[in-house]
């Protein structure tokens, strides 16, 4: 086990140094300067050179990058040209929005497709697996963001049961507090986890049928043990590994969804701030909240690989 | 069916429309389906229907060239990794795993804020995000390939692993990635509408129907219907692709054909 998280761990740090070379290359190769598209057409030379002389632009590339990556390690960032305010502050702001709506759409996204799945499988070539199935096709189909607007429509604009957007915050100094906050997420949640779950529930269907298939099974079910109490004690567990693979790589694009989401209800997480951020072609922002947002990808794909080697053993064998 | 209805559409488009989709009208603006308006007006009084007839065509260019780039560029990285194996392999995955950790959307992000949005940013970064896709599906139904008999006997002739791969193993994986075109097709067409939303897609006045959805999102109040359209269109276009692409694998799985 431990030369197992050793290597995994090195293939992390590999991954996320190539990615951060790309991101720190993107900016590189731009036509003109970083402070030149920050400012934009109309800006003076003047002006152009003080940004430059700010940012350090007439260091060396391999300088600027170290410089970057060392800030990142201890907690210092570039200060954001728009928001006049360091990058680690503002994200540190905004993910106190981001990551608590992925955990909700993921926590969501989890329930709903382990137990559409598992009742697909259960009822296999009946019509509950069929509808079930249906039912993940269309989840497939549809945006989330479109889903968003029409819970938006529904729960909002007709029902008007929810607010269409905005968080009040988790300070109830502010006016918000944490049942204000979570209520503000419901709908965001719902919206990111339909898609999810869709997903997932295809996988954890084939993943039991596959187990079910198992002599074991069979075994348990000869020995005289019930159907339920197979599927949940037995099928289940084992079925569990390919799941939790796909549920790491699912947390990519729940990551990206929440960009998108986050701008729907207008939420003041990452998503929001790295597209007012666009807006602003405030590069640095959009710089560091793309490395972190890659950051988050690669360690949860890391957690999982690690989840899947404690489940199954076998995994470590074939490794060492 | 849904999928030709929507290369029926575009093609349909380039002909024909109800009205020109730029033209505004304010007079017209926010106006309920009618016989002039089949399915109604938005806020700047241009008719909805020939917007949706017309984003067709951007949601399919879209994901022809985003899938064009994710296999011309992906199918030769995965042939290469499972002709050469070895450390050629090894490090042509870590590449792709790098790849994985730049979703779509993030990518177009970082793209758009460098280089401006536009319909091209949208290809690029779908497209990069398709090529890891592709190069683990092509290497890992291709080396199931390099193990059968008749490769074995094709390399104890004597033939090189280049030949090999063209000749033996790329028409035996072939149907694999036609099925996983039309899944990242799908793909390709939900991301381009999410890059239109966020207005990182086909800029003014080229329609999106991205774009129309953040428009209607707008005028919810005002006229919520603009909001079914265009996300009706998205997911009647993703399912038709994603039923024609569970279709092909069952048509052209060889393990599903023997049980037919």
């Amino acid at each position: 086990m431990g030369l197992f998280f050793v290597k995994r761990l090195f293939a992390l740090l590999a991954t996320l140094a190539v990615a951060s070379c790309l991101i720190f290359a993107v900016l590189e190769l731009l036509p003109g300067n970083v402070a030149q598209v920050i400012l934009g057409d109309s800006a003076t030379a003047e002006s152009i050179a003080a940004l430059e002389q700010r940012l350090g632009l007439h260091r060396p590339a391999l300088a600027r990058y170290v410089d970057w990556m060392a800030g990142w390690l201890q907690g210092r960032s570039a200060v954001s040209p728009s928001y006049d305010t360091p990058t680690a502050t503002l994200i540190a702001e905004r993910l106190q929005v981001t990551v608590p709506l992925a955990l909700m759409a993921m926590a969501l996204t989890v329930v709903l497709a382990l137990a559409l799945g598992v009742y697909a499988a259960s009822q296999h070539r009946r019509w509950g697996d069929v509808g079930v199935m249906a039912l993940s096709q269309i989840g497939l189909a549809v945006p989330s963001f479109w889903f968003a607007i029409l819970l938006i429509l529904v729960f909002a604009v007709k029902l008007q049961w929810v607010a269409a957007g905005g968080f009040p915050g988790w300070s109830e100094t502010d006016g918000g507090g944490l049942a204000a906050g979570l209520q503000a997420l419901v709908l965001p949640a719902v919206a990111l986890a339909v898609v999810q779950a869709s997903v997932l529930a295809r996988w954890t269907r084939s993943a039991v049928l596959e187990v079910m298939r198992d002599d074991f099974v069979r075994t348990a079910r000869a020995k005289g043990l019930s159907r339920r109490a197979t599927l949940w004690r037995h099928v289940l567990r084992n079925a569990m590994i390919p799941v939790l693979t796909v549920m790491g790589l699912q947390f990519a694009f729940l990551l990206s969804g929440t960009v998108v989401i986050e701008n729907v209800f207008v939420l003041p997480g990452l998503g929001r701030l790295v597209f007012q951020a666009v807006a602003n072609r405030d590069l640095l922002v959009v710089r560091d909240v793309v490395l972190l947002l890659v950051a988050m990808v690669l360690v949860v794909n890391f957690v999982v690989d690690l989840l899947c080697a404690v489940a199954d053993p076998r995994l470590l064998a074939g490794r060492a | 069916m849904l999928a030709a209805l929507l290369l029926a559409a575009a093609a349909l488009s380039l002909v024909w429309q109800p009205w020109p989709p730029a033209d505004i009208d304010i007079a017209a603006r926010l106006q309920p389906p009618s016989a002039s308006h089949w399915l109604g007006t938005d806020s700047l009084g241009r008719d909805i229907a020939s917007q949706l007839l017309v984003g067709a065509q951007t949601s399919i260019a879209v994901g022809v060239l985003a899938v064009a780039i994710g296999l011309g560029a992906g199918v030769a990285l995965g042939l290469v990794a499972a002709a050469r194996g070895g450390w050629a392999d090894e490090w042509l995955m870590r590449v792709a795993d790098v790849g994985f950790a730049f979703p779509a959307l993030l990518s177009a992000v970082l793209l758009g804020a460098v280089y401006g949005p536009g319909i091209a940013t949208g290809v690029v970064a779908i497209g990069l995000f398709n090529v890891p896709v592709f190069a683990r599906t092509t290497r890992a139904a291709a080396l199931g390939v390099w193990s059968r008999e008749y490769v074995l006997a094709a390399r104890a002739a004597g033939l090189g692993p280049w030949r090999i791969t063209l000749d033996h193993v790329l028409p035996n994986v072939a149907s694999v990635l036609i099925v996983q075109a039309t899944v990242q097709f799908s793909t390709a067409i939900i991301a381009e509408a999410a890059l239109g939303y966020l207005g990182l897609g086909a800029q003014p006045p080229r329609p999106s129907w991205g774009r129309m959805l953040s428009e209607a999102q707008a005028q919810m109040f005002q006229a919520p219907w603009l909001a079914v359209y265009p996300g009706t269109a998205i997911a009647l276009a993703v399912l038709g692709l994603n039923l024609l692409g569970d279709g092909l694998r069952d048509l052209l799985d060889p393990r599903l054909a023997h049980s037919r």
